[in-house]
């Protein structure tokens, strides 16, 4: 029987209440009295010479407050990049100067020129139509392998090229890599391009700045995904504001995607402007202005070689990719190529020997970083595809061949720096299966044959790494930061719960979930039990809420304070019961002595905690309160296998996904209906990735994805019903929940099967297609047929 | 948005008087308008919205059988109050946008706009519709005169549009990705005197009568007798969602599924 609460139950999501009700309170809900607005002028040339700005008719028009330029944040840092990559020559990556407004150059569309604070959001809209730029144009730097060319336009010109880093992994194994190549009986190649996205959360970014003069404190209300990552960079590193004066916000937040991590410029001028003018500053995005000012994901040019031996046993793995940084580094933008990616290619197979090469380059962009996957995608994306090319290659099937190399003992230490602690790809495969109904799908593919249809069928699996990560391994690969986490368990007189997590809930239904974890330990009802999140002058600290690391990281220590709360409320109990502590015990909320009928009630224990009467003092502290920071031993490495199965109308070239089955393995599960939704939300990204979503430039560094026009965000009737399925469960051996993280999954996992579906069935209809690019549109897979 | 005036007449001779003003523009359903206004690619001094004139809402046959659709009337009235009469007009606005735009969007914003995309200009001109304005009647043939450009003067409202019923109708849409206007759109009308096919999302020239096609099925109503029939890709709209050639080659599947399908 299906638990009706605890770990393992599926309570509906207690937030979507609000949600659903249009109750809930978003940053843009957010209005302070004397409060004024900021319009960002904002560059519609990709690259230029900032020769002057003339703000003077525009300052004298109605209700104008001031009005900022680069000149304004000259003596304030940059925005930081929260990871130094050290290159295949040990040399540390170059990091220009990410300024809060533009100084002198232009260096992406929709880069902040200046900045209009006014009475009224329209009043500062029409005085920045009267700002006066002289730019002088420079050609835009957009192709990445032409910005890496000797003589290309600098993006920066102080920096010596276009490349950030030139990154070889595991360096050590260049050699080896290309002499196994050299020797292999079979190499399978692909070059392919994972495709930039923009993340489109449903809430656009907001900031509201606000400073009080009578204490010196600034308070940032923002849209983000980790308010204490928000404090710490802008803090420390842009405005040089110490944390106890400096207040982060985040309350309910639309969704995030990744693309609510990072700090932006618009935070730190909204915080800034707000003592300047010493008024309240508010900034809500525009949709127009997200996609030009949000940081976008994934766009990586890349080539993979796969060696086997005649036996068909992977033998070495080789890639080249060209990573797109944009203008400047965003907050992890230089990890998500690197450590986020290369880490990952050794997927779910024993290949011994493997090089990853990325040059992350610089162009006239908007800045790239991560989003939902990061890394993770961009890896599996081409290691799938590359088997499926080798399977047609080779004649053996798709499914047999990833079987074959399965990593089947664990711990595996990869050859790329990672260990995996448990895992069971053959569980998952024969699972998706079943659920996949594989043996049915000749009989499919005939009656898709009787429509006119070509059918196919595409399988992939997947790895992640996530929970991240020991801090002294982040450290000694680049982190500027720590990547624990932490949380505090405030039990209340009358034995109610307020749990102040550092985990951000935007979309992951934590306030439903974490509850869950705290019933199960002490035995009282969910509802008796809160989580608060989003405010850093709330909970202790917490490095926030991205790469499937909440439940991992941040219930962890959730776990911990919580073990800490029992153990004194224990002793509490001890002292009531006038028993030993080692022999209390609890369950179902009762503190009981062994083997005797006497116990008392957990209501019970917290009140004398509070109202110490009958308490031993002399022992214990009153109170029930406790913290816990916790730092993982290790990543946690979610794995599993999904089926897609496509049809293709041969006229048109229009795709159809007519299944989709997701096998994971996501160690113990609290809620399964979240992490269903959880799985569901992402193949939905997943699927809008492979089939509709392009963010493209032309060759002036003008988006011309820049509106929903024109950018196809996948819609309900884009996607089957899914068979999600997440019962086979080889828990994580390190962390105390057995929880690997579910977050990613459904966006890591499904690109590659709707690719190499859509290829099937192409070659089912006796085309010779063997890739496609994504977004696989109608034009893009008819062109492919025709040209085949 | 930039400030503006706004009035709401109850009559066509209001309105016209309305829009006489210097920089007046005639506001239908906004779902064009107001988001242009929004991106202050606009600068009217006053809207005259044309929702509250009676005279210009709804559907009714006229003594020729004409289907006759008021100029303000939204994309969903004509999806419900067409049924009976039009069913391939009918079908043709039920799939525009989503319904929050068929619920405010109008038949004479549609017309007026002439977006390249738009599904209406299709069907006006398949139907060799009439549009019929506060001072003229113009026959849809000398209407669209290109993307986005019209017959209409400046100031002159679209009152009423006349469709003649066809014996059977199709319109094909072929959804651009992302906007889901159309991709290409191709619309098949057979009358007794001949047959209709006008295509609209193609190309650069908006909406166009494909001759060919419509003599072709004019001697024989079937999908077969497109057979080597095409339309020259070049002048064909190319942009991230298809080339001109694969606009061509879909205005070719559209015409004869629409054929195909046509009741
Ligand atoms: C999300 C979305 C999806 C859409 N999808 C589609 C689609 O699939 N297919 C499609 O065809 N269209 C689509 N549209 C456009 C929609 O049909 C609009 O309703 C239409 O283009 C404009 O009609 P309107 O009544 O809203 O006009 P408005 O926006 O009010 O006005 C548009 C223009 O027409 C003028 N005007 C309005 N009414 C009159 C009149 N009676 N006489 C003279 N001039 C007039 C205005 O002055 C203005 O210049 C979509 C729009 C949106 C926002």
């Amino acid at each position: 029987m299906p638990k009706d609460s605890g770990i393992g139950a599926s309570p509906k999501r207690r937030e979507d209440l609000r949600f659903l009700t249009g109750a809930g309170k978003y940053t843009d809900d957010i209005n302070i009295h004397g409060q004024t607005y900021v319009h960002f002028l904002r560059a519609d040339v990709a690259h230029a010479t900032i020769n002057s700005i003339d703000t003077s008719a525009a300052a004298a028009m109605p209700g104008v407050v001031h009005i900022f330029t680069g000149a304004d944040f000259e003596a304030v840092g940059g925005i930081p990049c929260g990871w130094q990559v050290t290159d295949r020559f040990g040399e540390p990556m170059q990091e220009p100067k990410h300024p809060v407004i533009a100084h002198g150059t232009i260096r992406h569309v929709g880069e902040i020129v200046a900045a209009v604070v006014g009475e009224t959001l329209e009043q500062a809209r029409d005085a920045a139509e009267a700002i006066v730029l002289d730019l002088t144009e420079k050609p835009a730097v957009i192709d990445m392998k032409a910005a890496a060319a000797d003589g290309s336009t600098k993006v920066h010109d102080d920096l010596t090229s276009n490349i950030c880093y030139d990154w070889g992994f595991v360096e050590e194994n260049r050699d080896a890599v290309d002499q196994a190549i050299k020797d292999a009986a079979h190499v399978t190649t692909l070059e392919l391009v994972n495709n930039r996205l923009v993340a489109n959360p449903m809430e656009p970014r907001v900031a509201v700045g606000e400073y009080s003069r009578s204490d010196d404190m600034h308070t940032l209300h923002t849209t983000s995904q980790n308010p204490h990552v928000i404090r710490l960079l802008m803090g420390a590193f842009v405005l040089g504001i110490p944390e106890h004066k400096l207040r982060v916000v985040a309350p309910d937040v639309g969704g995030g995607f990744g693309t609510k991590i990072f700090h932006y410029a618009e935070e730190a001028f909204c915080t800034f402007a707000a003592k300047a003018v010493n008024r309240p500053v508010k900034w809500t995005s525009t949709r127009s202005e997200a996609f030009m000012s949000d940081a976008h994901g994934r766009d990586h040019v890349t080539k993979i070689e796969l060696a086997m031996d005649a036996d068909n046993n992977f033998t070495a793995l080789r890639t080249e990719t060209y990573a797109n940084m944009g203008a400047y580094l965003s907050t992890f933008a230089s990890s998500v190529p690197t450590w986020l990616h290369g880490t990952l290619m050794a997927g779910n197979y024993k290949t011994p020997l493997i090089y990853v090469n990325v040059k992350a380059m610089f162009t006239n962009t908007v800045p790239v970083d991560a989003y939902r996957g990061a890394g993770r995608p961009e890896a599996t994306f081409q290691l799938e595809r590359v088997i499926d090319k080798a399977a047609r290659e080779r004649g053996v099937d798709p499914i047999a061949l990833r079987r074959q190399n399965f990593v089947t003992e664990f711990p595996y230490a990869t050859p790329v720096a990672v260990e995996y602690d448990t895992g069971d790809y053959e569980a998952t495969m024969a699972k998706l299966e079943e659920i996949a109904d594989i043996g049915g799908f000749a009989a499919r593919r005939t009656e898709s044959e009787k429509n006119g249809k070509l059918r196919g069928l595409g399988v992939n699996c997947y790895i992640e790494a996530c929970g991240i990560a020991p801090s002294n391994l982040v450290g000694q690969l680049g982190a500027r930061a720590g990547l624990y986490d932490a949380a505090t368990v405030r039990v209340n007189a009358t034995g109610s719960i307020s749990v102040m997590v550092g985990a951000h809930s935007h979309g992951q239904g934590h306030e439903t979930s974490f509850p869950q974890v705290i019933s199960e330990m002490i035995g009282i009802p969910e509802d008796q039990i809160d989580i608060v999140h989003g405010d850093t002058s709330k909970i202790p600290f917490g490095m926030g809420t991205y790469g499937s690391r909440s439940l991992a990281v941040c219930g962890s220590a959730m776990v911990r304070a919580a073990e800490k709360v029992i153990n004194k409320a224990k002793k509490i109990a001890a002292h009531l019961l006038e028993a030993s502590d080692a022999d209390i015990e609890l369950k179902d909320g009762q503190f009981s002595v062994a083997g005797t009928d006497k116990s008392v009630a957990w209501g019970d224990v917290t009140l004398a905690a509070y109202v110490p009467h009958n308490y031993p003092l002399e022992d214990i502290e009153p109170g029930l309160e406790e913290t816990a920071f916790y730092d993982p031993a290790n990543f946690t490495y979610p794995a599993g296998a999904y089926a897609c199965e496509v049809e293709v109308d041969p006229d048109t070239g229009k795709v159809t996904i007519e299944r989709f089955s997701a096998a994971d393995d996501f160690g113990n599960v609290i809620n399964p209906m979240i992490v269903s939704g959880q799985v569901h939300g992402g193949i939905a990204q997943g699927v809008g990735q492979a089939l509709l979503e392009n963010c493209a430039y032309d060759e002036d560094g003008q988006l011309i994805s820049a509106s929903y026009m024109d950018y196809a965000m996948p819609r309900a009737d884009d996607l089957p019903f899914y068979t999600v399925d997440h019962s086979c469960q080889t828990p994580c051996t390190h962390n105390p929940l057995g929880v690997k993280g579910c977050g990613e999954a459904g966006a890591i996992g499904s690109p590659p099967s709707v690719v190499n579906a859509v290829v099937d069935a192409l070659q089912s209809g006796g085309k010779n297609v063997t890739h496609i690019d994504m977004p696989l549109t109608p034009s893009r897979v008819w062109d492919a047929m025709n040209n085949a | 948005m930039y400030a503006f005036d706004i009035e709401r007449p109850s009559t066509i001779a209001d309105a016209v008087t309305a829009l006489q003003g210097e920089d007046a523009q005639a506001l239908g359903g906004g779902q064009t308008l107001i988001p242009t206004l929004k991106q202050r690619l606009a600068a009217p001094s006053k809207l005259v919205s044309l929702s509250g004139i009676g005279e210009m809402q709804g559907v009714c046959v006229g003594d020729d059988g004409a289907v006759c659709i008021g100029g303000a009337t939204t994309h969903a009235t004509v999806s419900r109050e067409a049924a009976a009469h039009y069913p391939g007009l009918a079908a043709l606005a039920s799939h525009i946008g989503d319904p929050a735009v068929r619920n405010r969007g109008t038949i004479g914003g549609s017309l007026a706009n002439n977006d390249p995309a738009a599904c209406y200009p299709a069907a006006a001109l398949a139907s060799g519709a009439t549009i019929v304005t506060n001072n003229r009647e113009i026959a849809a043939d000398d209407y669209f005169q290109g993307m986005f450009a019209t017959a209409l003067d400046e100031g002159e409202v679209i009152t009423e549009v006349r469709f003649p019923v066809p014996q059977a109708a199709n319109y094909q849409k072929f959804l651009q990705p992302a906007s889901r206007f159309a991709l290409v759109g191709v619309f098949v009308a057979k009358y007794a005197d001949g047959v209709r096919v006008a295509v609209t999302g193609a190309s650069e020239n908006g909406v166009f009568r494909w001759a060919e096609a419509e003599a072709a099925f004019s001697a024989d109503f079937s999908a077969s007798a497109l057979d080597g029939l095409t339309v020259d890709a070049d002048g064909m709209i190319a942009d991230l969602h298809g080339s001109g050639a694969y606009r061509a080659h879909l205005v070719s599947v559209n015409t004869k599924r629409a054929v195909e399908a046509a009741s």
